[in-house]
């Protein structure tokens, strides 16, 4: 594994005697993509500002390339952050926001116009120079906030919410964009969002934060195929999560006994159940269900299904064979798609 | 819909619009007409006009003399001084206002307010208890400033320190924050992001305080006539003094044309920095930005402004309380009730009354005639016109008040308008200077009233009075009750203009201050001492109940 560029040890800042921001240990290594996913409130901006020197650390350190940040205030130490509402200067155009980070380093006028030019073009704007900010659209201030970020080549790229207030097909397109960028200009980014497929797509690694602290660290995959606990699985959209008994290779649930993986863990725990994972078959086999709601989701059908005495569970149902709401159906579950909790 | 019918539509739309434009505008044009525009007319013509001819060569006469090019020269560059010294001390209290969390915050924002909305009289009267003979400085190191042009700039700022905190503070307790951390994570210093990002920001706002202030000094009238002495006089006092002691007409008309066209400059230079102000910045909730200082030096900032307020604010203040206790305890209150048959028909403290039926009705027209006009002015269809009309509403602030007083006198007093002997002249005069207060804060409050909420009450149903009615008006609620707090406190303390036309049987607040004051001896004095602290608290009483009123603070006063 390469050095690594930024590190946090047992970084807290407290806001009131609360602390929002708890004993984080994190690296980021060169080169690297950190996503930061958490719900709002979870400290994330508050992280993205304590590495920025904007917000001052109540205990713990901030180091980079290894060198303890403390002390050192935040125009010198040379990291970029992308606000969340971009704050482009409204009293400049676009070349003047663009320019203002090697302007502020002290480059030439003919070195500011070339970067200028260079980034513009790099954004894909490369004629946008003397627009106002004021008349550019959503996606175009975007792209200017990235440029002026990138303009004075920091060491380390911080992206707050980036893509957050654009409309979700223009998000789709740029974070694949962003991917491609960053791993052409070997840019060491770490970003935070809510949003998880907007985490996914960009990140070599996420990062899930609740309250403060680090739920989960892993590759997107990792993240995703097995989520830490039942908070990280929620948060990821997956609601069929509950206690469970595990013995040998099948768990109790409050939805009957199911079979899980060999290599489970034992004892108590806690279980979660992929909607790819609930089989609906006829009313007379399983568990016995009635549909509630029914939600197309293009690829699938989102179903989900109240059984008499236990949670509601979701589904996913291929288009075709669906069931409507109001029927009683039957439920089987698929051993492949279940996951004991650590 | 043919094109042709679209235009003709829209043509019929804009004439009813134009029509409405014109009824809210009437009353605020012919009040403004009649009650100034006229009498301001005919002191002028009075002064130019000799047997039916008009001599503008005495224009000439009168600038070429030494003394006038004097109080020319005095005026405006004590107007620059005050206007500079103001912003120097003031910028640090916009910055800790609108930056900082701190115990007391509120109580110490209406403490700095108090001086802004105090009769000038009261001002004057109390930096002469600070500064004065047998002042407090007198007293402790035998320092007297009211010789000094110093006294008259340390009681401007003293005045006017409130308008830069909330013009400037307003405007930079909006600004968000993170548009200077953007700039420093760009790699710009502290220092240096202020300097790029913020300033530029702010500087149509400190242009505009700015420009308030240079007009308020430059036509100060009550602090010049009781602290300048004989050595300083502002054209205001020149005028006064031209057209009460000398009688020389003809110097006080060219004087008032003088400022008129000074003043007209200043508001056209105003008017453009307003409008420049209202670009595309992005503000966020005042709320939001200010907290605890952190570090030595922003406390130290916090107890610099505290100590600036404690002394320049607040200590002549606490003089004028206690100078008007004296010796004597409430002695001097008690000589107020009365009757002297000196300089006072009746007991000074009836004073009290006159002043508060005066200002009650001040308040009211000025209410109506700002209301009216800001009505008028808020129509998105407003054009170049009607913005002239925006800034003709300031006029009054500048207009040399003895001026609009005297021509009150000698304009009105024959049919169809005799009104020598009303005593409705009094409010109409205090009401002049009441109204560019009423529009001012009304018009921010009503320009934010999104457009779209009255389309959508339209298009539920409502006519464009209900739609008034329901919907700007529950929003302006709050606005026109400051709006007419400021008027009350205004026409209080007005000066310049009552002291003509008050009746000597009926004299308000701070004309009996200033009689007072003319009049030799200790107790006249304590007097004096003793009626502008019952004004001043009147004043801060009307101040703190705006206080409480007043949710956005972003307004220009």
């Amino acid at each position: 594994m390469p050095p690594s560029l930024l590190g946090l040890e047992g970084a807290t800042v407290r806001f009131a005697g609360r602390a929002v921001l708890d004993t984080v240990d994190l690296e980021v290594a060169e080169h690297e993509v950190v996503c930061v996913l958490g719900p709002s409130g979870s400290g994330k901006s508050t992280l993205l500002r304590a590495v920025a020197g904007l917000q001052p650390l109540d205990a713990g350190r901030v180091t980079l390339d290894g060198r303890d940040q403390a002390g050192v205030p935040a125009h010198r130490r040379e990291v970029g952050l992308m606000f969340q509402d971009h704050q482009l200067f409204p009293q400049r155009d676009v070349a003047g926001n663009v320019a203002f980070g090697p302007r502020m380093h002290g480059a030439s006028r003919t070195e500011q116009r070339e970067r200028v030019a260079e980034l513009l073009e790099l954004v894909g704007l490369p004629d946008a120079a003397r627009r106002s900010v004021a008349a550019l659209s959503g996606g175009e201030q975007q792209r200017v906030a990235l440029a002026r970020a990138l303009a004075p080549a920091p060491r380390l790229l911080m992206l707050d919410e980036p893509l957050g207030q654009l409309d979700r097909s223009l998000r789709d397109r740029l974070v694949v964009e962003l991917r491609e960028l960053f791993g052409r200009l070997g840019t060491t980014v770490l970003a935070v969002t809510h949003d998880q497929s907007e985490a996914f797509a960009l990140a070599d690694r996420v990062v899930v934060m609740r309250d403060g602290r680090i739920a989960q660290s892993g590759t997107p995959l990792d993240v995703w195929q097995r989520p830490a606990n039942a908070f990280v699985a929620r948060f990821l959209g997956f609601d069929n999560v509950a206690a469970a008994t595990v013995a040998g290779q099948t768990a109790d649930t409050p939805w009957g006994k199911m079979p899980v993986p060999e290599d489970a863990p034992q004892g108590t725990r806690t279980v979660l159940v992929r909607p790819t994972g609930v089989r609906v078959v006829p009313a007379d086999t399983g568990l016995r269900c009635t549909v509630t709601a029914r939600t197309f989701r293009g690829t699938h059908v989102a179903v989900r299904l109240q059984p008499e005495d236990a949670p509601p569970l979701d589904a996913a149902c291929a288009l075709r064979s669906a069931p409507e709401v109001g029927d009683a159906v039957g439920v089987e579950f698929d051993a492949a798609e279940i996951v004991v909790l650590g | 819909m043919r094109p042709r019918g679209k235009r003709a539509e829209r043509r019929a739309a804009t004439a009813r619009g134009s029509a409405a434009r014109l009824g809210l505008m009437a009353a605020p044009v012919a009040f403004f007409a009649v009650f100034f525009a006229y009498p301001v007319a005919a002191i002028v013509a009075r002064g130019l006009r000799v047997d039916g001819g008009w001599r503008f060569g005495r224009i000439g006469d009168v600038l070429a003399q030494s003394d006038v090019r004097h109080v020319l020269w005095f005026t405006t560059w004590q107007a620059l001084a005050s206007t500079a010294l103001t912003l120097l001390v003031a910028l640090p209290g916009a910055y800790v206002f609108a930056r900082f969390h701190f115990p007391g915050k509120q109580a110490l924002r209406a403490v700095v307010t108090v001086p802004f909305v105090l009769p000038t009289v009261v001002v004057g009267t109390a930096f002469l208890a600070l500064v004065g003979r047998g002042g407090l400085l007198d007293e402790l190191w035998g320092l007297r400033l009211d010789t000094t042009v110093w006294a008259i700039l340390l009681a401007h700022v003293f005045f006017n320190y409130a308008v830069v905190v909330r013009t400037v503070g307003g405007l930079w307790s909006q600004l968000d924050p993170r548009q200077e951390e953007a700039a420093r994570m760009l790699g710009a210093s502290r220092l240096r992001a202020w300097r790029q990002v913020t300033l530029p920001a702010l500087a149509p706002a400190v242009a505009a305080a700015a420009l308030m202030v240079f007009l308020f000094t430059f036509t100060s009238f009550g602090v010049v006539q009781i602290l300048g002495g004989p050595a300083f006089s502002t054209l205001e006092v020149e005028i006064y003094r031209q057209t009460s002691q000398v009688f020389d007409l003809a110097t006080a008309a060219v004087l008032t044309l003088v400022q008129f066209a000074a003043v007209a400059a200043v508001l056209a230079v105003h008017a453009w920095t307003v409008r420049r102000r209202e670009t595309a910045l992005t503000l966020v909730d005042a709320a939001t930005t200010a907290r605890r200082p952190r570090g030595r030096g922003q406390w130290a900032l916090l107890a610099g402004v505290l100590v600036t307020v404690a002394v320049l604010l607040v200590l002549p203040l606490a003089v004028l309380v206690q100078r008007s206790l004296g010796a004597s305890g409430f002695g001097y209150y008690r000589a107020l009730t009365r009757e002297d048959g000196g300089a006072f028909l009746a007991a000074p403290i009836e004073a009290i009354g006159n002043s508060l039926q005066y200002a009650v009705a001040a308040t009211a027209i000025a209410v109506v005639i700002g209301a009216l006009a800001a009505a008028a002015l808020t129509r998105r269809d407003a054009g170049r016109l009607v913005r002239g009309f925006d800034a003709l509403l300031m006029l009054p602030l500048g207009v040399s008040a003895v001026t609009v007083g005297f021509g009150f006198l000698i304009a009105l007093d024959e049919p169809p308008l005799d009104l020598r002997s009303s005593w409705i002249l009094v409010p109409l005069a205090q009401a002049l200077v009441g109204v560019p207060f009423v529009v001012r804060t009304m018009l921010p409050v009503l320009r934010s009233v999104d457009g779209r909420l009255r389309e959508a009450a339209a298009v539920l149903g409502a006519s464009p009075w209900r739609v008034w009615r329901e919907v700007d008006l529950p929003m302006v609620r709050r606005a026109l009750l400051v709006a007419a707090g400021f008027a009350f406190a205004v026409s209080l303390g007005e000066f310049g203009a009552t002291v003509f036309i008050a009746r000597p049987d009926n004299p308000t607040l701070p004309v009996a201050v200033a009689r007072l004051l003319g009049r030799p001896g200790d107790m006249n004095y304590g007097q004096a001492m003793a009626l502008s602290t019952i004004l001043m608290l009147v004043c801060a009483v009307a101040l703190v109940v705006l206080e409480r009123l007043r949710t956005d603070r972003s307004g220009e006063f």
